[in-house]
């Protein structure tokens, strides 16, 4: 029996995987599909202080081997979400950890502050790629010196983890981790999406309403993975990598270039069982390569 | 297309709609929805035309392939059995007519007449019209072009019929453009309407956010998920686009 569980520090999941914030929707949504207790954990819909409508539509366009998105982060809110949604996700045996969003860096730290008085939250993941309402809606992922002033804002505030998850549409990404990592940050998560542009020949106007939106799914993959491997090769905290697994051996790759967990996004949309099909496959491969523990296979990339 | 699935046509009603998968490769990457066209027994049809790589690939497939399909979602018609011995109006435009086969199906099994008004740009256009004359269905078609039927816009052949006669409710699929007309006229004859809505989908269960829809509720407006209220939504909820200049 391969031991799957992984270690990050400040928790320790059964699995390297858990379900991207913004695909999995509130845990709840994929109740009639798989047990939500098999998984690591599962990041819920990024969550601002009120409720939010999000982008209009149409807000998604499909591109090759991935999608591009400009939901524009719709949600319930933190008091719904505590009321409504948190009883009844908190019961599963599974780390459940919160996406964090702000418009302003203050809201970043009213949600965590809100959300700390609730059980039954094992992490924030502080959705950086926010855009900022008051500073011309330029997001903190974009500069070191924003990031490192939201991060080490809301880590004053939280007494949980504090993953901060960052966006890859930046010049140096290492600079950014580094900022998060110097700020107190206790993980790093990347990728979020790439931003993108999809074109109606027809009519000559953007596919989404939104303009742009952000590329995600296979399609980033390979971009994803030197990434988390640039970033995991510098940074001593745990790097949690993401960006286009659909597969557990997409997932293999991310663990071997050096992250010590992984997030599904995508493909939930595309199946709904697939974050409980990864977990078989990475115990099928370590069954099949003799690995007793799959953490023994973090960061192994032979260069 | 005939899918053999015992569980999803024994769960599925008129306007619900299924995902497939086109294949299990990267390319296309989404599920596409489609509307259960009919159903008998076990099996359960869809009914579209190539228009696009997934519709492309999925008319490559081959009898007794296994295909990946999602359903029944959706909510579906409210077809209650009040409308027995009414009549009623099935108005559907292009592609839009693949869920009211089944709705007619349906409608008829349940003892209400329904006429149905199906519009197409031209006569090619009306691939479902044949199909639907030998089942005996009361119907009438329009085309953009003239080149059969009513010369003009499907909304336009219903509202000159609703002189003559009046339904106890009006179903409608269509272009959006189409589906506005018929609230319009629908709203002003006072005939309840409902109406199936379109939109491209991320999952199809309630997860992406993607496929939203203007919907009144209470004394506000929403952004409703069309795949997990819908896609089937009365009349009077509906929010209409502007019309673009």
């Amino acid at each position: 029996m391969t031991d799957l569980s992984v270690d990050l520090g400040f928790i320790k999941l059964k699995n390297p995987v858990i379900a991207a914030s913004g695909t999995f929707g509130y845990g709840l949504e994929f109740e009639p599909f798989i047990d939500l207790n098999l998984l690591g954990g599962f990041v819920v819909k990024g969550l601002y202080f009120s409720p939010r409508e999000g982008n209009a539509p149409p807000r998604l366009a499909e591109a090759s081997s991935g999608l591009i998105n400009a939901i524009g982060l719709p949600g319930i809110g933190v008091e719904r979400f505590s009321e409504e949604v948190l009883p009844r996700i908190r019961k599963y045996d599974t780390a459940i950890i919160v996406n964090v969003c702000g418009e302003s860096e203050e809201e970043y730290g009213s949600v965590v502050e809100f959300l700390d008085k609730k059980e039954g939250i094992s992490a924030y993941e502080l959705n950086i790629s926010c855009p900022n309402v008051k500073k011309d809606g330029l997001c903190p992922a974009l500069s070191p010196e924003a990031t490192f002033s939201a991060v080490s804002l809301v880590r004053k505030i939280s007494s949980r983890p504090l993953i901060t998850k960052l966006s890859p549409n930046v010049t140096d990404i290492l600079e950014i981790a580094l900022s998060a990592q110097e700020a107190g940050s206790d993980a790093i998560s990347l990728v979020n999406t790439f931003l993108a542009l999809a074109v109606d020949t027809e009519t000559r106007r953007p596919k989404l309403a939104n303009v742009y939106g952000g590329l995600s799914g296979p399609a980033i993959k390979p971009i994803a993975l030197r990434m988390v491997h640039q970033v995991a090769s510098r940074v001593n905290i745990p790097v949690i990598g993401m960006g286009g697994i659909l597969e557990g051996n997409d997932a293999l790759e991310f663990l071997i270039a050096g992250a010590k967990a992984v997030e599904v996004g995508t493909a939930n949309f595309v199946d709904p069982e697939a974050t409980k099909r990864i977990i078989d496959e990475l115990n099928g491969y370590c069954q099949k390569m003799g690995i007793d523990r799959i953490e023994t296979l973090i960061g192994s990339l032979r260069t | 297309m005939r899918l053999e699935s015992p569980r999803i046509a024994d769960r599925s009603r008129p306007g619900q709609f299924i995902m497939v998968r086109i294949n299990a490769h990267h390319h296309p990457l989404l599920r596409r929805p489609f509307s259960i066209h009919s159903k008998n027994g076990k099996t359960i049809e869809i009914f579209f035309q190539v228009a696009g790589l997934g519709t492309d690939l999925l008319s490559q497939k081959n009898t007794d392939e296994t295909l990946d399909i999602l359903g029944p979602l959706g909510n579906g018609f409210k077809a209650e059995a009040e409308l027995k011995g009414k009549a009623v109006a099935l108005v559907g435009g292009g592609r839009g007519i693949a869920p009211l086969y089944f709705l007619a199906q349906e409608l008829r099994s349940s003892g209400a007449a329904s006429r149905i008004f199906y519009g197409g740009k031209t006569r090619a256009d009306l691939p479902l019209r044949e199909n639907l004359e030998k089942q005996g269905f009361d119907i009438s078609c329009s085309t953009d072009d003239g080149s059969f039927g009513f010369k003009g816009f499907v909304s336009d052949l219903l509202k000159a019929e609703l002189k003559k006669f009046t339904p106890a409710r009006i179903f409608a699929c269509g272009p959006e453009p189409m589906m506005k007309k018929i609230s319009g006229t629908a709203r002003q004859k006072s005939i309840p309407a409902e109406f199936s809505l379109e939109s491209v989908m991320g999952c199809g269960f309630g997860a992406c956010w993607g496929c939203v829809k203007r919907i009144k509720r209470g004394d506000g407006e929403e952004l409703v998920k069309i795949c997990e209220e819908g896609p089937v939504f009365p009349a009077e909820e509906i929010v209409w686009e502007e019309e673009e200049g």
